[in-house]
This record gives C-alpha cells, structure tokens and sequence, in this order.
C-alpha cells in the first residue's frame, strides 16, 4: 500500500466533516464536525512529515491539536450562552441578522 | 510731492464712505459734501500739475508705492500709483469735469430723497476712475476697471424702481464684464509672457516677446476696451445706460469712464506698436463704430440717446486714432479731452432742457425753446459747434487731426480711413443739427407732461402735475454755472491744446509721437472736412429747418427704422446670443437628462436590482454563508490546480 | 510499525496495509455517523471513535507522542467537553435531520463532493510515490525530536500558543459566567410566590414511587396507577426521556392482588377448613 492513501483518507474525512458543517443544525455537532476536519488535516500532516522524513509536520499537527484545544473551550462556551438565551442549540435560530 | 498721488483717490474714497455709511444724518449736507472732496481732489490734481510743470519733460514721471497688495512669490502686486503726462490730462479731466457734474448734480438732484446716495456713488466713481488713470500695474488698473463697472451700474440702475432703469444696468454691467474677461485674460497673457504686470517692465520689454502673443494681449485688450468704451460689438448697453440720471450720463457715459478704453489702447500702445495685426483691429473697429453710432444717432428722437450715440461715434474716432499708432495716439488724447468738454456740456444742456420740460425726452416735442432758455440754449450751441468742428473751436482742433492722420496712415488702408472719417464728420454735423434744430428752432410742439405710469418719472424737478403743460424754465445758477464753464472748454481747450502743438509735446514723452504725412497737405483735408460739414448741417436744415417738423416720427427708410432700433444690435444679440445660448442650453440640458443621466440612473438601478436580487443571498443563516465560504475554497482549490496545470 | 517499516519506501508492510483498510473502513463510517445521528450524544461517540482510529494511524505513521496526545487529549479531555457540553445543554425535540433552509442540502453536497473531487485531484496530481520516511528523524526518539524542535524552532509559536490557551480559558470564564444582578430569594419569599401563584405547594414527589423500579427516568405513579409527570426532572421530560411504566405497574398490581387473594383465599380456606 502507498502511503499516500492517508492522505486520501484524510482528504474523505475532511469533506465529510465540511458537509456535516453545512448540513447540520445542532450548534454542538457543527462543532464535532470542526474537530472532525482538524482531525483529517491532523493526519494529512502526520502523513507528510512522514513523507518529508522530518518532524515538523508533526510539530504543526500538535499546534493544531492546541488551537482546536482553545477554539474547543471557547466555542461551547459560546453555544453555553447561546443555549441560555435562546434555549436552543440551532445555528438556524441564531439568524438575527437577516433581513 | 508724490505723496499727494494717493490723496487724488483718498478724497473721492473718503467720501463715498462717508456718505454711504453715514445714514440719513447726512441727508442735509452730504451733496455739498462729496462736491468737496471732489473739489479737494480736483485741487490736489493741479497742485501735481503745477508741480509737474516745473520739472522737465522726461522728468515728470512720479511714482508713489504705497504698499505691497499681493506679496506672493512670484506674484508681486502693489497698490503703487504712476503719475505721467498721459495720467495727468486723465486726473485733470476726471477731477475737473467731475467737480462742475457735482455741482451741476445738486441743481438736478435737489428734489431727489436719495441725492445723498448719488452723491456717494458719484465719488466713488471718481475714486474708481482715477485709481484706473493712475495705477502703475494691470492689476490694480483692473480694479479700477472694475471699481467703475460697478459704480455705473449702480448709477445707471440709481431709479431702479423704473423696471427700465434696472434692466439697462443689469445690461451694462452684463455686456461690460464680457470686456472684463477680455482685460482679465490679457493680463494673465501679460503674466505668463513678461512675468509682471507693471507698466514699467511690460511696456519696456514688450518687443521681446512674440509677434503673436502680442497680437493676442492687443486683441484681449481691445476686446476689454470695446466693452468700456461701448465699441461695436459690445456698444449695444449705452443707449440704455441714458436711463441714469443725465449728470451720470454726462460724467460717465460722455466724458470720462467710456474714454477708458482709449486710455487702455493708449497706455498700452507699446504692446500695439509691435503688433500690427491688433493695431489694424484696433482701427477696423474705431472705424466701423464711428459710422454705428453717427447713423444711430441720425435716427434717434430721444436727445439722450442720440448724443449717446454721438458718444460712440465720437470715441469710435478716438478709437481709430489710437490704433494709428504713434501718429494717433496724441490726438486721440486730445479728442478725448475736448470730447470731454463739449460733450459733458451737451449733456449738461439735455439735462437743464429736460428739467425744463416736465423730463420730457422727446426732441419731437420740443422745438423753440431758445428763447426760453437762453444760458442752456448758447452753452449748448458752443457745444454743437465744437462737436461738428466748427473751425476754431475745440471740436475742429482734434478731429481735423484725427483725420489728417487716417490719411496719413498711408496706401489704400490711409484712403479708406480718411474716408471714412470724413464721412462721420459729415454725419456728426448732421445729426448734431438735426438735434440743434429740433431742440431750439422751429415752432413750439409741447405736449403735456408725460404720464407717470407709463414712464415712472419721478426725476428730480417735476413739480408740473402730469397732463399738465410745460412751462420751460432756464435752470438754477448750480446748473448753469457749470454749463458755462464747459462752454468755455468746447471754446478754447482745442486751440489752447494746438498752440504751437503744445499737447502733443506734452505727451511725447508717454506716447511717443510721429508725425503723420498725409498724401495730401493739410491744408487740403482741413477744407475738405470743412466742406463736408457744411454739407451735413445744409441736408439737416432742408429736412428739419425749412419744414415743420412732426411730432409723430414718420415711417422712414429702412436704414431709418433699422437706426432707431439701434441698427439691430439687440436684436443680433438676441438672435446669435440669446437663442444660440438657448438652443445651446436645450440640448445641454437634453444631453445632461438622456445620456448623462441615463447613465447615472441606469446605473443607480443596475446596483439597486443587483442589490436587490444580492440581499436574498443574506438569509443570516450562519450555514449558508459557510456553504459559501466551502464553495469560495473550493474555486481557489480549482484556480491553484489550473494554474498548476498550465 | 517499527523503524524498518518506517523506512525510505513506497509502500507499507503489508500488515500496515491490511491495518489501514480495516480501521479506514471503520474511520469513515464513524465520521459519516458522527454527521448524520440524530442525537448528539451518538454523535460524539462515533467522533471519539474515529478519534482513536486516528491515534492508531498516527503511531502507525511514526507520530507517537501524537497518538498518545490524540487518546489523552482529544478523545480523552476535549470529548467529554463535548458529553460535558451535550448533557448541560440537553437534547431539544428541534435537533432533526429535516433540513429547514431551502437548496441548502443540496448545494452541501455539490460543494462536498466538489471539493472532495478537487482534493483528490490534487493529491493525485502531486508526486508523492518516495516516502522518506521518519527512520532518522525518529532516531534520537519521536518525544525528543519534537520536543527538541518545540524548543528551538518553534519556541515562540510554543509561548503564543500557551498565550492562546490562557486567553482561551479567560474567553471561556467571560462568556459563561454571569452576573447575579439580583438579590438571591430567600426560601420563604420563593414559598411564598408558590402560594401566590398557587402552585404545587409541597415539594415535588419522588420519581419512582409506587412502583418496584426506583429509577430518575421513571414517573412515579398516583394512587389510581396513572403516572405523573412532575415527579420526573425537567431535563429528561424535555428529552422525551421518561419512561412510563404504568401499564406495567397496573398489571403488576393487578398480579400482586390476585396472588395474594390467592394465598388468602387458601388461607380462608385453610381456617375454614380447621374449622
């Protein structure tokens, strides 16, 4: 097997992840589906540091990991609130700033 | 001594200030007051003539700088006065001639509840006039320019309750700021060629600079003279500017601002000198002007206007003459002068038959009135006389010499000239009978006065109810005492002036003097004139004094009619001007609403359907912008790849 | 998995092969039911599933500081922030996979399938046939080459993103705390609105009552077997999660009472027979 195939896989989830963004209501599953995407890039740069025989693919994949780590924190710390106010969840109900 | 220069404008300035601003207060006394200071100021005038007198010729130049006005890099103007020979005769005339209108002025105003007001106006027109004659730059020669645009407007428009009176100012005003362009223009020339505007370096360098920019200053400068001096094309505003009270039309309208064209011409002739092609404009419309305003004034019944009309052909002389070049220029002058005298007397003499007369202008309606009023009858025969050139008198003097120098001109252009002056004078005499004879001679023609509705005369000595009949008065002393004096002038300024040449001598040193060689001696032209002026008195006597003449105009020719409507002038304008601007203006605005518009609204709705079909996109869904944003990556993905591909 | 396979090659041992299809087939299928199960919680385990899936791949590609960080951090902390977040906010009746915004599901998968094309095209594009592979790189150790890298080369993207972090958690604090703008009621003020509004007045019953099961989800049932709703908590009313048991209850009764008429019927009959 080539190795290469990580990348594809990576690429699958990826979009996967992008269409679960679009299709989905549900301010904490959108989120999932974030993390689903850093995830697949996660493996595109292990996959690539692997390829470059260096360590810095790696080293960007752990930035990665701590970035989602904060975006994680403050992300449902605003769904939290949001919940609080609207008593909903859905990204759709946030639409104030519609017509 | 040259510290005086600035008082001859301080005088006149203090004032109109003075009785501008002073209020009702000064009602009682602010006529004798501006009579004053004109006075002051024609007093200063001789102290600085007497002065000049005793240095010799090339030294009488005096210059007075009183401050730097614009002290830009650069761009250095200053209100800095000149006075020369040329200047002097201008001061002595404006000052002189002005000071007797004062007088004259509270005689003919008295009744007048503005008389304060005139007066004002009146010295601000001096100290407008004589900050023109006595500037020593363009610039501030513009702002007297400027200065007696607005003091005649204001003086023409002064019973601006007669729709008449306001519409002849507005007209004034509006055809001389087309001459204002003119001047305006050539100064920025003058700028751009020399780098100054002051006499002294522009005159003094003014054959270094092209042929061609020179023509070009000349003809802007004749552009700026045509409309002060009322010259063809810009004469049509003064036959209405006779609107004014009659001593503005004698000051202003005869004898001094509408010669500032002439004294432009004159004090710029070294610009004129190296440019003949705007020498030969300058002469082409003296010449025709000259011939305008004598048939004009053949036709007009109102006394004003046919002197009005008289004063354009006579400047249309001085015009002419100084577009002769050095041969002229002296004797441009010197008409100028003369003019000044017999014509402001003319005018002083309508004036005191107007008052007469219930303001009736009408010379259809008058007739006899020498025995009436005989000072005004006299002072204005003198004048009569010296303005056809009857010989000895003023008027003889200096147009004989204008003529002898169109001959002199030389070639068929010298021909042409002569010809054409000897015509005008021929004219001149005609025209000038004809208002002689209708005026004192013949039998009485008086009708009622004239009813106030139809001509809102509210002048100054009406006491005659309307429909009532005249009872022609002579005028009080202020009004003839001035008229006399000005006879005097009509009499004897001309052969004072010739004395053994002693004016032109007087100016050599401005104007640079030549003497013209006519292709016949003068002897021959003076005869000829003579001739030919006798001939125009014996035509007018045969159709004006041997026969009664109606009170109602006849049809006439159609040179006639067309003269009495002032050769068509406003009708031209109103044809080339007023419609072309029209149909000009029609289509702009056409142009402006379809295409210009089109466009703008076109584009306004282009952006407002765009807009429209665009804010649907803006759901506030947070998903749908992210599938935008998905999409947006995506065709950067494709575009890098594509380019990769390439 | 050793440093032989992870050697200059282009292809895998076959053991990584067989690996990578099996646990790949499993790692999609966990994404795609991370994004189409209909409750959150399902959601967020299939995503911790394909999380761990991903850990393995990253030890297989020779990342394994990486692969611990991914179990510990991501699927160990940041999932059960995740549950932590989903059990606070509660499951709404709203949360369906009907889609409400009109053409939004379809152009979702234009772009998806789209941009999954154009990736696949690009990485297909690219020449990647050599892996070098992480033979030297990881020679020293995989923890100490990186650590080695974070501390030169990145030490300042290091600092910052520790700056992030601190921020991060300061946002959180800010965003979700909130200020009490009003006095705290007293006991007997709330008492006495409930009287006001006349309201339940005694404290609420018991899930769970009358009935052999003594479960949170279980409404407890009233004197006449029916089962009420207010004995079960809010939160799982609003998740539809109460389970009624009172069918069951009331046969259960019912079976209670007919064994024990029985046994005393039989001992009715028994003292009427010792009579």
């Amino acid at each position: 097997m080539n190795p290469v195939n990580y990348l594809y896989l990576a690429a699958l989830l990826f979009t996967i992840g992008a269409a679960g963004v679009l299709i989905r209501r549900n301010a904490i599953i959108l989120f999932m589906c974030v993390e689903l995407m850093l995830n697949a890039c996660n493996l595109a740069l292990v996959a690539f540091s692997r390829m470059h025989g260096n360590l810095d693919g790696q080293i960007i994949a752990f930035f990665t990991m701590v970035v989602a780590a904060a975006e994680v924190v403050v992300g449902l710390a605003i769904i939290v609130s949001l919940f609080r106010a609207r008593h909903s969840a859905s990204v759709d109900d946030a639409s104030l700033m519609k017509l | 001594m040259e510290n005086l220069i600035a008082l001859l404008v301080a005088a006149p300035l203090l004032g109109a200030a003075v009785l501008l601003c002073g209020g009702r207060r000064l009602d009682k006394a602010g006529h004798w007051l501006g009579t004053l200071l004109a006075a002051a100021s024609f007093v200063v005038g001789v102290v600085l003539f007497a002065d000049m007198l005793g240095k010799g010729p090339e030294e009488r130049a005096v210059h007075q700088r009183l401050f730097s006005w614009v002290p830009v890099e650069g761009f250095q103007a200053d209100v800095a006065f000149q006075l020369d020979q040329l200047s002097m005769t201008f001061v002595l005339l404006i000052t002189g001639v002005g000071t007797l209108i004062h007088v004259y002025s509270i005689g003919y105003m008295e009744h007048d509840e503005r008389r304060r007001r005139f007066f004002g106006y009146l010295n601000l027109f001096l100290a407008a006039m004589l900050l023109l004659v006595i500037a020593d730059n363009y610039l501030l020669l513009y702002f007297g320019w400027e200065g007696v645009g607005l003091a005649s407007y204001l003086l023409i428009g002064f019973w601006q309750h007669k729709p008449s009176a306001a519409t002849a100012a507005k007209k004034a005003f509006l055809v001389n700021r087309v001459g204002d362009i003119g001047l305006s223009v050539a100064i920025m020339l003058m700028f751009t060629t020399f780098g100054t505007f002051a006499f002294g370096p522009v005159l003094g360098s003014a054959g270094e600079a092209s042929e061609g920019m020179l023509t070009a200053i000349g003809l802007m400068l004749l552009l700026a003279a045509c409309g002060k001096s009322a010259q063809v094309p810009l004469q049509s505003w003064l036959g209405d500017a006779m609107e004014g009270p009659t001593p503005v039309s004698a000051l202003i309208h005869a004898a001094t601002m509408v010669t500032a064209g002439v004294y432009l011409i004159t004090r710029s002739g070294a610009i004129f000198n190296a440019a003949p092609d705007a020498q030969l404009a300058v002469v082409v419309v003296g010449a025709v002007t000259l011939l305008f305003g004598a048939i004009v004034g053949c036709a007009k019944d109102d006394i004003k206007k046919a002197l009005a009309g008289s004063t354009m052909s006579q400047i249309g002389y001085m015009i002419l003459a100084a577009g002769l070049g050095p041969i002229g220029y002296a004797f441009a002058i010197m008409h100028l002068v003369t003019h000044g005298f017999f014509k402001a007397g003319l005018f002083l003499g309508a004036g005191s038959v107007m008052h007469g007369m219930n303001d009736e202008v009408d010379m259809r309606k008058y007739g006899g009135l020498r025995t009436y009023m005989p000072v005004t009858f006299v002072t204005f025969g003198l004048g009569y006389l010296a303005i056809i050139g009857f010989p000895g008198l003023s008027g003889f003097w200096s147009k004989d010499k204008i003529i002898e120098a169109a001959f002199a001109k030389g070639g068929t252009e010298g021909w042409i000239l002569g010809a054409v002056t000897l015509l005008g004078a021929g004219i001149t005499a005609y025209y000038m009978t004809r208002v002689m004879i209708m005026t004192f001679f013949g039998e009485k023609r008086w009708q009622p006065a004239p009813d106030p509705d139809t001509t809102a005369g509210v002048e100054p000595g009406v006491e005659a109810a309307p429909g009532e009949m005249p009872h022609p008065h002579e005028s009080p002393k202020s009004m003839t005492v001035p008229m006399i004096l000005l006879a005097f002038g009509s009499v004897f300024a001309g052969g004072l002036f010739s004395l053994n040449s002693a004016f032109v001598h007087w100016l050599e040193p401005v104007t640079d003097f030549q003497h013209g060689h006519p292709p016949v001696s003068a002897a021959v032209v003076t005869t000829a004139t003579v001739v030919v002026l006798l001939i125009g008195v014996g035509i007018a006597y045969a159709q004006y004094g041997r026969r009664p003449v109606p009170v109602v105009a006849p049809r006439g020719s159609l040179l006639t009619r067309a003269a009495r409507r002032d050769l068509l002038q406003d009708d031209f304008n109103h044809v080339v001007l007023v419609r072309g601007g029209e149909h000009l203006t029609r289509s702009l605005v056409y142009v402006d609403h379809s295409l210009v518009d089109g466009v703008v609204n076109g584009t306004a709705a282009a952006m407002g359907g765009l807009s429209g079909r665009m804010r649907k996109l803006q759901n506030g869904f947070a998903r749908s912008y992210a599938v935008s944003m998905f999409g947006g990556a995506a065709v950067l993905i494709a575009a890098t790849l594509l380019m990769r591909a390439v | 998995m050793t440093a032989s396979t992870l050697a200059a090659a282009s292809t895998t041992s076959t053991g990584e092969a067989v690996q990578f299809w099996l646990l790949g087939t499993v790692a999609v299928i966990g994404a795609l039911c991370t994004v189409l199960m209909r409750k959150a919680v399902h959601s967020a385990l299939c995503l911790a599933g394909t999380m761990i899936i991903l850990a393995v791949f990253y030890l297989a590609n020779g990342a394994y500081f990486l692969g611990v960080v991914q179990v510990v951090v991501y699927t160990g902390a940041i999932m059960m922030l995740f549950l932590f977040v989903v059990m606070l906010v509660g499951v709404t009746a709203a949360d369906s996979l009907k889609e409400t915004i009109k053409g939004q599901r379809w152009l979702a998968l234009l772009c998806g399938l789209g941009f999954g094309a154009l990736l696949v095209a690009g990485i297909g594009r690219a020449s990647l046939d050599t892996f070098n592979g992480l033979g030297a790189a990881n020679a020293g150790g995989n923890v100490e080459g990186l650590a080695a890298l974070l501390f030169t080369k990145y030490v300042f993207a290091f600092e910052i993103t520790g700056a992030l972090l601190i921020t991060a958690a300061v946002g959180a604090m800010v965003l979700t705390h909130r200020e009490r703008t009003e006095r705290a009621r007293t006991q007997r003020e709330l008492s006495e609105q409930r009287v006001r509004e006349g309201k339940q007045l005694p404290p609420l019953p018991a899930p769970g009552v009358y009935a052999r099961h003594n479960a949170v989800d279980i409404a407890g049932l009233l004197p006449d077997g029916t089962p009420s709703e207010l004995t079960v908590n809010r939160t799982l009313r609003a998740r539809g999660q109460v389970r009624d048991v009172s069918t069951q209850a009331l046969e259960d009764l019912r079976a209670l009472e007919q064994r024990s008429e029985e046994r005393l019927g039989r001992r009715r009959d028994g003292e009427e027979a010792a009579k």
